[in-house]
């Protein structure tokens, strides 16, 4: 309104006055800042050297080769998939029922049952860790693929529960009493009404609780067992050991898979909308 | 929109059960492994595969507790662990490992004297020789003027300038306890508080000099310079000595650490048939070469000599010199007490 | 209409699972903070001890005489520091990263959304272990500075504090952008127009209008990464060293090395209680600031 009535030149002065100075300088530095460590890592993983000392050695994959070669890292990815998938599933069958229930009226102990559900991720990881080490000690639950996944189905929840809330609220409810109307039990009101709508929810839910349990270090170091190391862990532990050219191998690649599930999420997302 | 419900249903009913399945049937033919990180050789492991078909899983620890308390917190289910002599001793007394009667076993007449009747498993009821060695002190030659030090712990404990803020330690209780022990000429075993007290201070004069404690990633740390010296096993120095080749092993003249790892099957393993089966692969002369030429480590086993790698047998860390020989001091499992002592005395120094 | 019944049977599941795997888990934790440690680790189930606790502050010295010992708090200390330090650098780098990116052109805006979160969607392994690569000595930054002939030592940078708070910065630094970044860009943009309308500078503007309005996000940055960076393992252990340890690497060591499952179940506890009053701290002030109805 006040842009038709002030003299162009007027305009062109205040809109300078949105850019604040120096912000710009530190935007860019700030994103060389996160991005120089990951691309000195992917240069350094071909790098054909045997030491592991940061020269280039000149260029090879062979490092790669060898990593995909490693018997005991394979195990470790199908075990971190496994775990992930049974996680996962769990997590967003539990969340999206607890999605439905609190998007209903308000019920008296509500606010309480919304801390509950937020409390794995509000407890420092390596606390809950120890907790759960514990407790399956005590119980005498085994550890093994099932103790990690247990573990993981925790905070899979809270993480799938954000997005399919949302998306419930973003429902007319109108919807579910129209079909109530039409004689149709509560079951099949949600499947074949609720159920579709929310869909883009339940996947972005999963999504994320997928990812998490696949990148998950700490809570899987304390309750993997024998034989059950995930990915994350092993290379946890490579890690540890020092720096080799390996290390650096399987570093870029756990990059590249975060970085794809992230892109095929994101454009599951955009699909779906 | 109905039929990937039901898929995904579906992959969850499979992923469970798929799990449970893979592990009955392949309980017949694993081994799951729990040893010192870098320790195994993965050739040796495929080795193993190749003749008898048993998968081998490897998860690793970096000390003898950390061994211990992965056990005690649900770690049981491994099927061979490597204890040290003193821990070997005290699993025995605790029952922690089985017995499985490696003196009837068709490799233990190659097993070498004394190494086939330790005083911490007599007659090998329990357990098989793995690798043993010393743990001497590194250093960089190319670090220090003249580059020759003093053998003697003082280099590391009371550093010279060219070396402070530039020294590795293991953090590791009983190597650092006893190395200082024996530089201040106190009994491996001391009960004695006041004893106690002179170790501590000797340690928490020399932490400031130290950059880091860590018992993993020694060989990379000395080959890439982080550190300029180090507390190391003789093994480890061999790899790190191929890297860079100014380094330089010590046999301090006050004494130091000859230790000797063992493969015990422990209480609760699944496969102990298959524990049986590599303990007695790993007595094999061609074996036990081919784990010393990896580990850079000596073996007790007779035979295995002619399978050295050249290099190996040439290293003064790994042929130790006849004038070193009495510088070795076997570890011993001391009493409660003196074991208690050390635990103060390293909670304090490393808080 | 939801009857009681039916919702009930809905919130059953996650109630029972986090009930049983995380509320039952951190009491029985408390509960181990009680008992007396076992000989070679775990812990004697039936035997009680106000030990870890006098652990914690006093110790028994070699002759077995209580004395105070601030050890531990020197490492509680050090990982507020930290934790502090981490927050202030993040903070002062993302308001302008975000000040920036809020101001741009709504295309350009989800792009560089985008760009921010990709680092932080790899693994936290990578985050700090590529730090270790160029903070190393012979490391790739001192491998540069070498070649530039700029020093003539290594920087040391390896193993100390500093490390830790370079990696822990590096691996917050998107929780504290996208929080600030989302409260900026829902500012209602006339009302910046009005403050340069009724004659206001820049520098006025943003005091006056923009800072306040971003608060909601600078305390959600804020908390978003000083918590995690107290309970924080991976970077002190990668990245600090058993030198610097903060409480992450000294709460893991209960459990391996030292094997005092009681003490470190209590440092534990009193960790998640610490974390547990800053979060309500803020939900105190935050609920004071909104507007009475």
């Amino acid at each position: 309104m006040t842009d038709a009535v002030l003299p162009a030149r007027f305009t062109l002065w205040r809109f300078d006055l949105w850019r604040f100075p120096g912000t710009r300088a530190v935007a860019i530095a700030a994103f060389l800042y996160l991005y120089v460590p990951i691309v000195a890592l992917v240069i350094l993983s071909f790098s054909a050297g045997d030491s592991s000392l940061a020269r280039w050695e000149g260029f090879s994959i062979h490092w790669y080769l060898d990593v995909l070669g490693n018997a005991d890292m394979l195990r470790a990815i199908r075990n971190s998939l496994v775990v992930a998938s049974g996680a996962t599933t769990t997590g967003t069958i539990i969340a999206t029922m607890a999605a439905l229930a609190t998007s209903g009226p308000r019920f008296r102990l509500q606010s309480g049952f919304e801390a509950m559900i937020g409390l794995p991720l509000i407890v420092p990881d390596i606390v809950a860790g120890i907790a759960t080490l514990l407790f399956f000690v005590m119980v005498g639950v085994p550890l093994g693929i099932v103790s990690i996944m247990l573990a993981h189905s925790v905070f899979a929840i809270p993480f799938a529960y954000l997005p399919i809330r949302a998306r419930l609220q973003g429902l007319d409810p109108a919807l579910a009493e129209a079909a109530a109307d039409l004689y149709a039990t509560p079951w099949q009101g949600f499947r074949r009404i609720v159920l579709p709508l929310i869909w883009p929810g339940i996947a972005a839910g999963a999504m994320l609780a997928f990812i998490s349990s696949l990148g998950d270090v700490v809570v899987s170091y304390f309750v993997s067992g024998p034989g059950a190391t995930t990915l994350p862990v092993y290379v946890f532990s490579m890690v540890r050991m020092g720096v080799t050219p390996a290390v650096n191998a399987i570093s870029t690649l756990l990059m590249l898979a975060s970085i794809a599930l992230l892109t095929v999420s994101y454009l599951l997302g955009r699909r779906f909308q | 929109m109905r039929r990937i419900v039901m898929a995904i249903a579906a992959a969850a009913a499979l992923s469970i059960p798929a799990a449970g399945v893979t592990a009955s049937a392949a309980e017949e033919k694993e081994l799951l492994l729990f040893n010192w990180s870098n320790y195994m050789s993965p050739d040796l492991l495929k080795r193993f595969e190749a003749e008898t078909g048993i998968k081998v899983t490897l998860d690793t620890y970096d000390t003898n507790e950390s061994m211990l308390s992965k056990l005690q917190a649900g770690g049981a289910g491994y099927d061979v662990v490597v204890p040290t002599g003193p821990t070997l001793q005290q699993m025995i007394k605790d029952g922690l490992v089985l017995k499985v009667d490696a003196g009837t076993f068709s490799n233990y007449k190659s097993v070498k004297k004394p190494f086939d009747n330790p005083s911490f498993d007599p007659g090998r009821a329990y357990s098989v020789p793995y690798m043993w060695g010393t743990t001497g002190l590194v250093y960089d030659t190319a670090k220090v003027a003249g580059g020759k030090i003093d053998d003697s712990w003082k280099e590391l404990f009371e550093p010279r300038q060219d070396f402070v803020g530039k020294i590795g330690m293991l953090k590791d209780m009983g190597e650092v306890i006893t190395a200082a022990e024996y530089y201040l000429g106190l009994d491996q075993c001391t009960e004695k508080a006041e004893d106690g007290q002179k170790i501590l201070e000797l340690l928490e004069k020399q932490k400031p000099a130290v950059k880091v404690y860590n018992a993993e990633g020694t060989v990379d740390r000395v080959a890439s310079g982080d550190v300029a010296m180090e507390l190391m096993w003789n093994g480890s120095f061999h790899r790190a000595h191929a890297k860079l080749s100014s380094i330089v092993y010590i046999y301090p003249k006050e004494g130091l650490n000859l230790w000797g790892d063992n493969l015990a099957v422990p209480k609760g393993a699944k496969h102990i048939e298959n524990a049986k089966l590599f303990l007695n692969f790993m007595m094999d002369p061609k074996n036990a070469a081919e784990a010393s030429n990896y580990t850079g480590y000596n073996n007790a086993i007779s035979g295995a000599e002619q399978h050295l790698k050249e290099d190996l047998r040439n290293d003064a860390a790994f042929n130790t010199p006849e004038a070193m020989v009495p510088r070795f001091r076997p570890l011993q499992l001391c009493s409660k007490a003196a074991l208690d002592l050390r635990e103060k005395i390293w909670t304090r120094l490393l808080r | 209409m939801m009857g009681s019944l039916r919702r009930a049977g809905l919130l059953a599941p996650s109630v029972l699972t986090i009930g049983l795997l995380l509320i039952a888990p951190l009491g029985l934790m408390a509960y181990v903070s009680t008992l007396e440690r076992g000989a070679t680790g775990g812990v004697i189930w039936t035997q009680h001890t106000a030990d870890a606790y006098v652990q914690f502050l006093f110790e028994r010295d070699l002759a077995d005489r209580l004395a105070v010992n601030t050890d531990y708090l020197h490492i509680f200390g050090r990982s507020i520091a930290v934790a502090a330090i981490t927050t202030a650098v993040t903070l002062a780098v993302a308001f302008p990263m975000a000040l920036w990116m809020a101001f741009q052109p709504p295309r350009r805006r989800l792009l560089l959304v985008f760009i921010v979160t990709i680092p932080f969607w790899t693994n936290i392994l990578v985050r700090n272990y590529a730090w270790i690569l160029l903070l190393r000595n012979d490391g790739v930054i001192d491998w540069v500075l070498a070649r530039l002939g700029l020093t003539g030592q290594h920087i040391d940078v390896l193993y100390t504090p500093l490390a830790t708070t370079i990696g822990l910065t590096y691996s917050f630094l998107p929780y504290m952008v996208l929080p600030i970044y989302v409260s900026l860009e829902k500012l209602d943009r006339r009302l910046i127009e009005a403050a340069f309308d009724l004659g206001a500078n820049r520098w006025l503007a943003f005091r006056r209008v923009i800072l306040p309005l971003s608060m909601p996000g600078v305390v959600g940055g804020a908390i978003l990464v000083f918590v995690p960076g107290l309970g924080a393992f991976i970077s002190p252990e990668l990245l600090g060293g058993a030198k610097s340890m903060m409480i992450g690497s000294l709460i893991q060591q209960q459990f391996g090395q030292s094997r005092n499952w009681p003490f470190g179940a209590a440092l534990s506890f009193v960790l998640l209680v610490l974390v547990l009053l800053a979060l309500s701290a803020h939900a105190a002030r935050y609920r004071r600031r909104e507007p009475k109805p």
